[in-house]
């Protein structure tokens, strides 16, 4: 199963690369995403991850995980097929080869059981979204690109830092040394403490740049403004939360060793440090994708808080992450649409996105609510488990912070949705380009994803209620 | 035999400094590549049995770190139509102080991490942390994506000392991360350069600057 799930994207990827045509081309990524979807219903159904002998299996964090990646691709592949038809003038080649790839490798993070070959797979994962931010393959482009690679390689070098600490932190004692996920967490109050926390401190840095945790977040608006629509959905949706996995996968070891007082310390002031400067820079945001990037540091910031928190807040922030992930591919992607229709995504040119693209403009106005977490939508639900946590917890100021923070961050947000979203259109320009409109491609996608987050805001789904209790109960320590 | 090692740890340490003093693009290229060879011989002086997979190690990272890389970056060098200056965004004297609080720093958190007997020294610690930093330090502080490509260099150098330490007991990790990442990401990198090149017609990130709030 794991191999299949691997392998059957990456398979897609080689055919895309081999394909001929431009124009059918994009209709391979669909497939490849659908049976994803069904691989992941199937493995989630008889999940059963192996013992610690086994270098992949899923883990019930890694189930939740998948569900988002899964079905958030799904998406994605339909709407890039309506997308890539609009950029026929592009060789779509090396995207859509890259965007299976990148599937490819955030299923293999999720699966991976070593932290060695979580590594590399996460270290894949940049590589493969390289090309996705290149796309338009202009100076703007080629910077974010280069931003992108740099920061997010030294990210990963000082992740690798930090699974050799790990490691080492075994050898110290003499203990027979595995970076398999379980064998540490079986020998965790064995393993040498000062080793342990200078490891979860790299690991936390180091894929904390993967998921844009502020002060290693710079590369997130370049790269999120630059890349196409669809790519700044899955980087914020998906490959941050594989990251976030990585993480909670540490803060689980260190759990296990007696030493999350230290963890949670750590995770909790890189958290609300990285609302705060999302707050700060959101405000007068006048650029759509730069605006959605801040938003995402906002967002990655809950998750890091909420983790730091622990206790009650923990189901909340992954009910969160998933939340955040459909709700960043409504945004995301329904901002390309409007970058299209306008030929830009500053709201100096931007407006009246309600009037030219009625499905689009609406679907960024929802979406909005849904991401400054108001009510009836998903992300209200999770921020409030949080919330309480916090409260729980006993700490007050850091939850009065938080609610202010998050005022200022939904002032700045709505201003610029706002002003985008209302007023008149400007004069279309005179048919010497494609005029775009929502289609069925471009629209539907975004509707469903959109489904979803109210859907998770009114009821929560039994079976995903069962996997966030799992996945709480492992990383509590339970099995 | 500790005393040879701790004495090629404080060269490391030392060459740091060099890299992080010189001027000259080529001359830092050079430093670094002699940094790659005193790193691919450090197998041979801790591991004291050599078999073919050690030997293998040695020659690959001498051959990656020592040669082809710095060879591919002078090639870059002379390729691009740029100063050959390193041109930092802060002054050599600068760099070099916080070089020494990096190390400083490496030493103190070093000496707080307990080390297994056998390798008794700590100044392998303190050798690779300070090399992380002092690669950090050049890619922060230098504006050509050519010296960023360098930084990267010196901080994976830095983990790759660590690394030693768990060349026998996970070997295999070892040498797929250092010698995998530095060889995707540095090919990578050497065609977003190319790209670079050709947009902008000199490599330099000075003008990778347009993307700001």
């Amino acid at each position: 199963m794991p191999y299949l799930m691997v392998a059957w994207p990456a398979v897609f990827a080689g055919v895309a690369f081999a394909w001929r045509s431009n124009r059918t081309r994009p209709w391979l990524i669909p497939p490849a995403a659908l049976g994803h979807l069904l691989l992941t219903a199937l493995a989630s159904a008889r999940m059963g991850y192996p013992g610690p002998e086994g270098w992949l299996g899923l883990d019930p964090l890694g189930r939740v995980v998948l569900f988002l990646v899964s079905i958030l691709f799904a998406a994605c592949a339909f709407f890039s097929v309506g997308y890539l038809r609009f950029r026929a003038d592009r060789d779509n080649r090396v995207f859509s080869a890259c965007l299976l790839l990148f599937l490819s490798t955030m299923t293999l993070t999720i699966w991976s059981r070593h932290w060695g070959l979580m590594w590399v797979a996460m270290e894949a994962t940049t590589l493969a979204g390289a090309p996705l931010v290149y796309f338009n393959r202009n100076s703007g482009s080629l910077e974010a690109t280069w931003k992108y690679l740099i920061v997010s390689s030294v990210g990963i070098a000082l992740a690798l830092l930090g699974t050799f600490f790990l490691a080492y932190a075994s050898v110290r004692q003499g203990l027979p040394t595995s970076l398999l996920i379980e064998d540490l967490v079986a020998n965790a109050p064995l393993l040498s403490p000062p080793w342990l926390r200078s490891g979860f401190a790299l690991i936390l840095i180091g894929y904390g740049t993967k998921m844009g945790l502020a002060p290693m977040h710079t590369w997130k608006p370049d790269a999120y403004g630059e890349a196409p629509g669809v790519a700044g959905a899955l980087f914020s949706g998906g490959m941050t939360a594989c990251a976030f996995l990585m993480i909670l996968r540490a803060l689980r070891l260190l759990k296990a060793a007696g030493e999350e007082a230290f963890a949670e310390q750590l995770l909790l002031w890189i958290g609300i440090f990285s609302v705060a400067v999302a707050a700060v820079f959101v405000v007068r945001q006048k650029d759509l994708k730069r605006m959605l990037a801040y938003s995402s540091v906002e967002h990655m910031g809950i998750l890091a808080l909420g983790a730091g928190i622990g206790g009650a807040a923990l189901p909340g922030v992954l009910l969160h992450m998933v939340n955040n992930g459909f709700a960043k591919g409504v945004l995301f992607l329904s901002v390309g649409n409007i970058h299209r229709a306008f030929g830009s995504k500053t709201t100096d040119r931007v407006r009246g996105a309600v009037r030219r693209l009625p499905l689009s403009g609406m679907l960024l106005l929802a979406g909005l609510f849904a991401v400054a977490c108001s009510p009836p939508f998903g992300p209200f639900v999770s921020l409030l488990v949080i919330l309480k946590g916090i409260f729980q917890a006993g700490w007050h100021w850091v939850g009065g912070a938080l609610l202010l923070l998050l005022f200022f961050i939904f002032a700045g947000l709505g201003t610029t949705v706002l002003s985008a979203a209302q007023g008149v259109p400007p004069e279309e320009s005179d048919g010497a380009e494609p005029v775009y409109r929502d289609t069925f491609l471009t629209g539907a996608p975004i509707l469903a994803l959109m489904g979803l987050v109210l859907l998770l805001g009114l009821h929560i789904p039994g079976f995903l209620q069962a996997f966030l209790a799992d996945a709480v109960q492992y990383m509590e320590g339970g099995r | 035999m500790t005393t040879l090692l701790d004495g090629i740890f404080i060269a490391l340490i030392l060459l740091n400094f060099l890299i992080l003093g010189k001027a000259s693009l080529q001359g830092v290229i050079r430093v670094v590549s002699a940094q790659g060879v005193i790193l691919g011989l450090l197998p041979l002086l801790l591991n004291a049995h050599l078999d073919l997979r050690l030997g293998l190690v040695v020659l690959g990272t001498i051959a990656l770190k020592g040669l082809i890389l710095p060879r591919m970056l002078v090639r870059a060098l002379e390729e691009l139509s740029i100063r050959r200056e390193v041109e930092p965004y802060i002054s050599f004297p600068a760099s070099l102080v916080l070089g020494a609080l990096g190390t400083a720093f490496a030493m103190l958190v070093s000496h707080h991490l307990p080390m297994a007997h056998g390798l008794g020294s700590d100044l392998l610690t303190s050798a690779s942390l300070s090399t992380v930093l002092t690669g950090f330090l050049v890619l922060t502080t230098r504006r050509k994506a050519l010296t960023q490509v360098l930084g990267y260099l010196v901080l994976e150098n830095g983990v790759f000392i660590f690394g030693l330490l768990l060349l026998e007991s996970l070997p295999f990790l070892v040498e797929m991360g250092v010698l995998l990442d530095l060889f995707v990401a540095i090919f990578v990198m050497g065609v977003v350069i190319h790209h670079i090149n050709r947009e902008f017609a000199t490599e330099s990130t000075e003008r990778l600057t347009a993307l700001k709030d």
